[in-house]
């Protein structure tokens, strides 16, 4: 139940799953709305400290989640051509090193003068021991791109999950919706 | 003959050159005797400092011809440096300085005005986010003299104020926070 099976994903591997997805969502637009912010907003300082809270839980998720996967099964493919699986797949590792890339890049702007970043307040994440020139400057521009990217990614991932589940009416959304042994 | 030729063209430029005298000095940026401190109001409560860490120039003074001092000085706005990552890229961006659209600041005095032999006004061009204005403002002399490893060294200071909006920078950080104090600190070393 807990762990994936050949039919299906686990509880752990679907709960991970939808977090990280709302979580980064939600980041996507606070993170847009955030910068909107002008210095006299009440909430100028708190929404940059839940982005930088909840980008580092994120952080920790994805390499449990990683981890996760290798110690892990995966379900088999469902039938269907092999480009799509190909696809399905390398779209999987994309969005797992972007996810990593941007959470990396957050983390490098706010830890550019060596301040580490406190986590909901419970928790400090030292900085890198070394930085570069203009660190918070460069990872500004990639965090960026890279969020974007990530939604694009993320909306053809979700839209060929839709198409499986609508079109070819298989069970590729239902195996990330709940656990199915029967099958 | 030929030494000759030479010292006349020197004398000649020498004495066309408008600032017969005076000693052309490089800021001693390699040993950092300078420094470019910004300061602004905090909320009306504090005052927060920074500086400008990549900035180079060059003077001409003479005591005995201030009047003909020159000074020059270009900064590199993305040097800035207020110990806070997250600040500087603020400062760095679009609603501040935009630094990648105006990489540099720079001061071209047009006039010194000696006022007695350690101070004096300066005036000049100084341009800021794209915007050049003429600005004056008080200059010290600290010192001059050799120094213990064979040089010739003489230092100044100086502080102005700039109204942000002036220069095209229009963000609001409060009543308090509209105008900038600029503290500059120049030591030269006499070429």
């Amino acid at each position: 139940m807990l762990r994936n099976s050949s039919k299906s994903y686990g509880w752990i591997s679907i709960v991970i799953h939808w977090f990280m997805a709302i979580a980064i969502f939600f980041m996507f637009g606070l993170g847009l709305y955030m910068v909107e912010l002008t210095y006299y907003d009440a909430w100028y300082k708190g929404s940059l400290d839940l982005h930088k809270s909840l980008g580092l839980v994120l952080l920790g998720f994805l390499i449990f989640r990683v981890f996760w996967r290798v110690i892990n099964t995966q379900p088999t493919a469902l039938a269907g051509p092999k480009w799509q699986q190909v696809m399905a797949h390398g779209m999987h590792h994309s969005l797992y090193l972007v996810m990593l890339l941007l959470l990396v890049s957050g983390y490098l702007i706010s830890t550019a003068d060596g301040r580490a970043i406190v986590v909901f307040d419970l928790l400090n994440i030292p900085a890198l021991p070394w930085h570069i020139e203009n660190q918070e400057d460069i990872a500004g521009e990639i965090h960026a791109i890279l969020s974007w990217l990530l939604m694009a990614l993320s909306a053809v991932h979700a839209l060929a999950a839709l198409k499986h589940h609508f079109i070819n009416k298989d069970r590729t959304l239902k195996r990330m919706l709940k656990v199915d042994n029967a099958n | 003959m030929k030494n000759f030729l030479l010292a006349s063209t020197l004398t000649a430029a020498t004495l066309f050159s408008g600032f017969t005298y005076a000693a052309d000095y490089n800021i001693d940026r390699e040993g950092t005797h300078a420094s470019i401190i910004f300061k602004i109001k905090h909320l009306g409560y504090s005052w927060l400092t920074g500086r400008f860490n990549d900035f180079d120039g060059k003077f001409s003074y003479d005591q005995e011809t201030a009047d003909a001092s020159k000074i020059n000085v270009v900064i590199q706005t993305a040097s800035l440096d207020s110990n806070h990552a997250e600040r500087d890229k603020h400062l760095k961006g679009e609603e501040f300085l935009d630094v990648s659209k105006y990489p540099t600041s720079t001061f071209t005095s047009t006039k010194y005005t000696a006022i007695d032999e350690d101070s004096g006004t300066l005036t000049g061009e100084f341009t800021l986010h794209g915007v050049t204005k003429t600005i004056s403002f008080p200059i010290e002399k600290i010192g001059e003299g050799t120094d213990p490893w064979g040089g010739y060294r003489a230092g100044f200071s100086g502080k102005t104020t700039l109204k942000l909006t002036d220069y095209g920078i229009d963000y609001d950080l409060g009543p308090a926070s509209t105008h900038v104090e600029l503290e500059l600190y120049i030591e030269g070393i006499r070429q």
